[in-house]
């Protein structure tokens, strides 16, 4: 029966190298599975990125909210430390309480004394800084131009330090500017752009130093301006205003002038707002000029504050248990003193990110559930389409495995394609967002939000997948095979 | 011990409370290198019994074994692996994925033996190379005759290189000299050891194999060996085993 032609000839050569036995075998390979998963995606294009849809929206939306929340903290604790940082303590003087009334003309008020006893006793304090604040907004002159403002303060030069305040033009007074009560101060930006303007009007920056100013009707000479103190945010703003500026100027162009962005001075502005607004001189001189010649003078310099800077701010209570009773010794009791720290501040701004986190992961976390719905739903009606195509894989010898895994992999692969748009989405969403309703703090998008985002998308995949994968494995092979 | 062996075999329907007796009680031994072809009208229960000795479908009553392992008692697993090592069926319908082409319908198989993808294509073309298919490879099955489509269906049958050949109607579509080169091809396959089944309408493609075995309603009527030194066996209720 040896009938030679070129087909049995193949067949013995097929049939001497088909043999199975001596190959390396693994089980299906999962490449071959994600192809196949692929193939299946871009076979249905318009559904599969419908369904995809939700993933997408999840995932950029979980992603943006993150950022937003991010660019948020980012911001408050930048103004945070502008306003000394969390080892600032300020003890500030407050009328007699109620309850020590009868004590009232005990009570001396804070003087310079107790800057040097707390120095003296408490070894935390890095820096104790007395100062003394000129009441009423008192009112500043020049250049033919009147400001009122709330911070001018008669301070030692070392309160710059817990202040956080840079010199930059010019020179803090020395002790000589101190001891003769010199008429001399140091300003902030922002009385310089009141006065003498700011430098997007003016042109050129204008650094008034050696100019002179009345407070409250007394000429001083300013002998030092501080540095602009701006969040990163107003930062780039003001940088991408002057560029856009300088490129008009540069096409020669008639200047347009559009309505400026008010100076925000909401949340986190503000602290930088109030800091611009800092009129320093020395202590003595207020207290030579302003206090002691009033008429119902104190006998001894009358401080407003005491700014203390701590060395640590993990032994913060510590430190005011100890300040407080320095003060209450001092004081004979009378409390007619306050702590302020910024801890507050600090626990609220973790408090809102927390808050904020949960109520935002809620809101993405259900956008990612309905894209599982979604997911599900098309593997569901993919698998009864392609029951035969079941059927006959599992003729030619796929495992329930092989087909739970192909129906698994698809769905995580349409998730998982859903998480990359998603995370090239989230930049646009975040854009949408700040030009839609523009905070003073633009999101931040970090690589942390962009991970858990695409291993929630894929999670979801997964989990989207188990019931149809679990499904098609378990259909019946020849029920499948006569499926039409 | 009996490569295949069914025992009182039957598979019934339901149909709207009337029982279809596709099966009734087979029994049956087929050993190693043989080569049988299945005769019956339409509607006789050839499909189905070749189903039951693919081991894709199970029997209402009796018992399926291979090499003495029943098949009522393997797991899911066990059955897709000797789908997959020992058979190879070739459909009466071709059962063919319509999504893909000529050389990956044929790699199919070797997918779920866990074959890499080079070995994969090289095995896939010389199983079309066997069935005069390899200028084809790239069509789908849409794009290929009746014909074509099935000698594409016998090429991924026979490419995990299976013991047993189950072939439903395989030369129904083909001309006389296609059909003949793939009769030859089964005749081959019997003959290097592999045991091949055929169904067939057509008496002369029976009178070619050494055992014929006919069906109707269900029922064994006429098993005939050739090697039997021609014995005629007009009741093989009493004798189920031919050898
Ligand atoms: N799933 C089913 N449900 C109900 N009846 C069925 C089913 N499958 C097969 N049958 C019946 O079983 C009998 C045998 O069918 P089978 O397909 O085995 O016939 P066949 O001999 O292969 O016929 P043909 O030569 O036409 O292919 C038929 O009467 C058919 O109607
Ligand atoms: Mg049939």
């Amino acid at each position: 029966m040896k009938t030679e032609s070129p087909q049995t000839s193949a067949v013995e050569s097929l049939l001497s190298e088909l043999d199975l036995t001596d190959l390396p075998v693994g089980g299906t390979n999962l490449i071959n599975a994600v192809a196949v998963g692929l193939k299946e995606i871009w076979a249905h294009k318009f559904r599969s990125a419908l369904t995809m849809l939700g993933i997408v929206l999840g995932v950029s939306s979980l992603i943006a909210m993150s950022a937003m929340v991010k660019g948020m903290e980012i911001g408050q604790k930048e103004a945070l430390l502008a306003s000394g940082g969390l080892r600032k303590v300020r003890l500030e003087a407050q009328s007699v309480p109620v309850q020590q009334r009868h004590l009232r003309d005990f009570a001396r008020g804070m003087t310079l004394s107790d800057a040097t006893a707390i120095e003296a006793g408490v070894p935390d304090a890095e820096i104790v800084a007395p100062e003394m604040r000129l009441e009423d907004n008192p009112t500043l002159a020049a250049n033919g131009k009147l400001f009122r403002t709330y911070m001018t303060l008669g301070v030692y030069p070392k309160q710059a330090a817990v202040s956080e305040h840079v010199v930059q033009h010019g020179r803090i007074f020395n002790d000589i500017d101190a001891d003769e009560a010199r008429a001399v101060c140091v300003i902030g930006t922002g009385i310089r752009d009141e006065l003498f303007g700011r430098p997007e009007e003016t042109g050129t920056e204008v650094i008034p130093i050696g100019k002179t100013m009345t407070i409250n009707g007394q000429p001083f000479t300013i002998i030092g301006m501080f540095q602009l103190y701006e969040g990163e945010q107003d930062r780039k703003a003001r940088l991408a205003a002057a560029a856009a500026k300088a490129a008009v100027l540069a096409s020669g162009k008639k200047e347009t002038t559009g309505p400026q962005r008010g100076r925000g001075r909401g949340g986190g502005s503000y602290a930088f707002w109030i800091k611009n607004n800092t009129v320093y001189m020395p202590l003595n001189t207020m207290w030579q000029r302003f206090q002691s010649s009033r008429s119902n003078a104190p006998a001894e310099p009358r401080l407003s504050t005491i700014e203390i800077k701590l060395h640590d701010f993990d032994r913060l209570n510590q430190s005011l248990v100890k300040i407080r009773n320095i003060m209450l010794v001092n004081h004979r009791g009378i409390e007619d003193f306050s702590f302020r720290t910024l801890e507050d501040w600090g626990e609220d701004i973790d408090r809102f990110v927390r808050n904020a986190r949960l109520s935002g992961s809620l809101i993405a976390g259900i956008s990612l559930f309905v894209g599982g719905i979604g997911i599900m739903n098309i593997m569901l009606a993919s698998i009864s389409e392609r029951i035969r195509e079941i059927g006959i894989r599992k003729a030619v010898g796929a495992g329930d495995l092989d087909i739970f895994t192909q129906i698994l992999v698809e769905s995580t692969v349409i998730a998982l394609v859903g998480g990359l748009v998603g995370l090239l989405a989230s930049r646009f969403v975040v854009k949408a967002i700040a030009w839609v309703a523009p905070t003073g703090n633009d999101p931040v998008i970090t690589w942390t939000a962009m991970g858990v985002a695409f291993a929630f998308a894929a999670g979801v995949g997964v989990l989207a997948g188990l019931f149809p994968a679990f499904k098609a494995a378990r259909m019946n092979v020849i029920q499948a095979l006569r499926y039409d | 011990m009996a490569l295949l062996e069914l025992r009182g075999v039957s598979k019934l329907y339901q149909l709207g409370g009337e029982e279809i007796r596709a099966l009734d009680d087979i029994s049956l031994e087929l050993n190693e290198g043989e080569f049988v072809s299945i005769i019956g009208p339409s509607g006789s229960g050839k499909t189905t019994l070749m189903h039951i000795l693919g081991f894709l479908d199970s029997p209402t009553r009796g018992s399926v074994s291979l090499e003495g392992m029943e098949i009522g008692k393997a797991s899911s697993r066990e059955l897709a692996r000797i789908r997959n090592r020992s058979i190879g069926f070739v459909f009466q319908s071709f059962n063919l994925l319509p999504k893909l082409n000529v050389v990956q319908n044929v790699e199919l198989p070797m997918i779920y033996a866990g074959l890499g993808s080079r070995v994969r294509r090289e095995r896939a073309l010389k199983a079309l190379e066997m069935v005069d298919l390899g200028n084809r490879l790239k069509n789908r099955p849409s794009q290929l005759s009746g014909g074509q489509q099935q000698r594409v269906a016998i090429a991924r049958a026979l490419v995990n290189n299976p013991r047993i050949i189950l072939a439903d109607e395989p030369t129904g579509n083909l001309d006389t000299h296609t059909g003949e080169l793939i009769l030859a091809l089964f005749r081959r396959l019997a003959a290097e050891g592999r045991t091949v089944i055929l169904v067939t309408h057509n008496p002369e493609i029976a009178a070619v194999t050494p055992r014929r075995i006919e069906i109707r309603n269900g029922k064994i009527v006429d098993h005939v060996d050739a090697r039997l030194a021609g014995l005629h066996r007009p009741n093989p209720e009493q004798v189920p085993s031919a050898t």
